[in-house]
């Protein structure tokens, strides 16, 4: 399972990374491999505020739709407009080209999780 | 793994997506086990089956197989089912999983008041294996002495597969060419793990209910629950050639006679989406733009793995029906337009 140590990680299976003063967001390398091939990527309008856990677009592939939620609060700053076209990045490449949003805020907060809590977390929800 | 009528089922193997290109362009095997068989039996067999059937059976030779539409007196489906003629005296039903027991309920009922005829349930009889895809045949003949070449489509014949007893059937719920294999549920195993071995090189792929899902909806066949059920008639959902009047009385005949003859109201149609985003089972459909009631709702819709386009199915009134004619589907929290395309989406190229 691929999880890189500099990320943090959200409950909900997004990935949230510090950059200066906002935070990159994406899905996880386990939650693109559970959604299959990503076929269509709904995100939202740059500009948008939004708070903890609410849902910020939606990740469909051929076999369901599926939510991403706003790891942390904040004002969307950038949307990756690369996926209108390429979706599938998402899965290709989900801790890179395939990320989804970027925010205003910050990664500290108490609910989010390091690698080694995410690991954890996943085995735990696979036992 | 989904819970489906009492059986635990896989989506997906590996890939859906990979598992329905593999089926498309070579082979997939599906563990069908979880449909219903259903024997009509006895010296009214054939009486009972043209009874609850809008299709003609009376010029089946034994070893066909034929689809049709199991009927309530209002003229819609019970269920769609195959039946197959396994003598003069004895017709196998294959219904879908989820009705089975609605079925056996519905058919012991109407048998009570009739002399001759026997509805015995053998479902647990009976595991299903289906192999499909233009490499089936290939996979398939090493496994049998039978010669397949001679099996033509929606025929059967009892035979041996891998040393078991099996009906081997040239039908399909994929599109393409293939087999539904009816084997003892103990044996399915066994023929499951030969199948796949001898299939390897050909690159045959186990495959799930996902793409069992896309491949039978890129074909245009309805799905009992989704784009039929107990309140749509086979006229409606454009399944007119199953339906059939040079026959006897049967249940439901009135009703699907005067449809015919007035024409239906509504009709099953295929769509595209033409802006971006997918419509699914279940999301509302609207002629106009600022509707606020919808007319229908989507009764099949994904992305279609195949032709790389969002696609659905839904109910329209009649007049709105032609092809190229625009609606919308609300997804989410917008309003998308879609526009009526023919059915079937994919048809296979017939050699």
């Amino acid at each position: 399972m691929t999880i890189p140590d500099d990320l943090k990680y959200a409950r909900s299976h997004e990935w949230i990374k510090a950059e200066g003063d906002s935070v990159v967001v994406g899905i996880s390398h386990y939650a693109q491999d559970q959604l299959g091939e990503v076929v269509y990527v709904e995100l939202p309008e740059v500009g948008a505020v939004f708070n903890v856990g609410d849902e910020l677009g939606t990740l469909e592939s051929v076999k369901a739709v599926s939510e991403f939620l706003a790891p942390v609060a904040g004002e969307v700053l950038e949307v990756n407009t690369r996926l209108e076209d390429e979706p599938n990045l998402v899965n290709d490449d989900s801790y890179g080209d395939g990320w989804l949003v970027k925010i205003s805020g910050s990664t500290e907060s108490e609910e989010l999780l390091d690698a080694a809590g995410y690991e954890e977390f996943l085995e735990q929800e696979s036992a | 793994m989904v819970e489906f009528a009492g059986f635990e089922l896989p989506v997906q193997y590996s890939s859906l997506t990979e598992e329905h290109h593999a089926v498309r362009t070579r082979a997939g095997l599906f563990d069908v086990s979880h449909m219903g068989e259903i024997a009509i039996c006895g010296p009214a067999a054939l009486d009972f089956v043209q009874l609850i059937s809008c299709n003609d059976h009376q010029k089946m030779t034994i070893g066909r197989a034929q689809y049709t539409g199991i009927m309530y007196p209002e003229g819609t489906f019970v269920d769609d089912t195959l039946v197959h003629k396994m003598a003069d005296d004895e017709f196998l039903l294959v219904v879908n999983a989820a009705n089975r027991h609605k079925n056996v309920a519905y058919l012991t009922e109407l048998a009570v008041d009739i002399d001759g005829v026997e509805v015995i349930d053998l479902s647990d009889d009976y595991a299903q294996l289906a192999l499909q895809g233009p490499l089936a045949q290939e996979i398939l003949q090493p496994l049998t002495s039978e010669d397949l070449t001679e099996l033509k489509y929606y025929r059967f014949i009892e035979g041996e597969v891998a040393s078991t007893a099996a009906i081997i059937a040239r039908t399909g719920y994929t599109g393409e060419d293939g087999f539904e294999l009816y084997v003892a549920p103990l044996a399915a195993p066994v023929l499951w793990r030969a199948i796949l071995d001898r299939g390897q090189p050909h690159g045959v792929l186990p495959a799930g209910l996902g793409a069992r899902d896309t491949l039978r909806f890129e074909a245009g066949m309805s799905l009992y629950g989704n784009d039929i059920d107990n309140t749509t008639t086979p006229l409606e959902a454009g399944l007119g050639w199953i339906v059939k009047f040079k026959k006897g009385d049967y249940i439901g005949r009135d009703v699907l006679e005067n449809q015919k003859e007035e024409g239906v109201e509504r009709k099953l149609i295929g769509f595209e989406m033409h802006d971006r985003g997918i419509a699914r089972h279940g999301y509302p459909v609207f002629l106009a733009e600022d509707d606020t009631e919808p007319i229908s709702y989507v009764t099949s819709g994904t992305q279609s793995p195949t032709l790389g386009k969002a696609l659905g199915m839904t109910y329209l009134p009649i007049e709105a029906t032609e092809f190229g004619t625009e609606f919308f589907v609300r997804i989410r929290n917008r309003t998308a337009p879609a526009r009526v395309v023919e059915l079937p989406f994919y048809s296979r190229k017939k050699d």
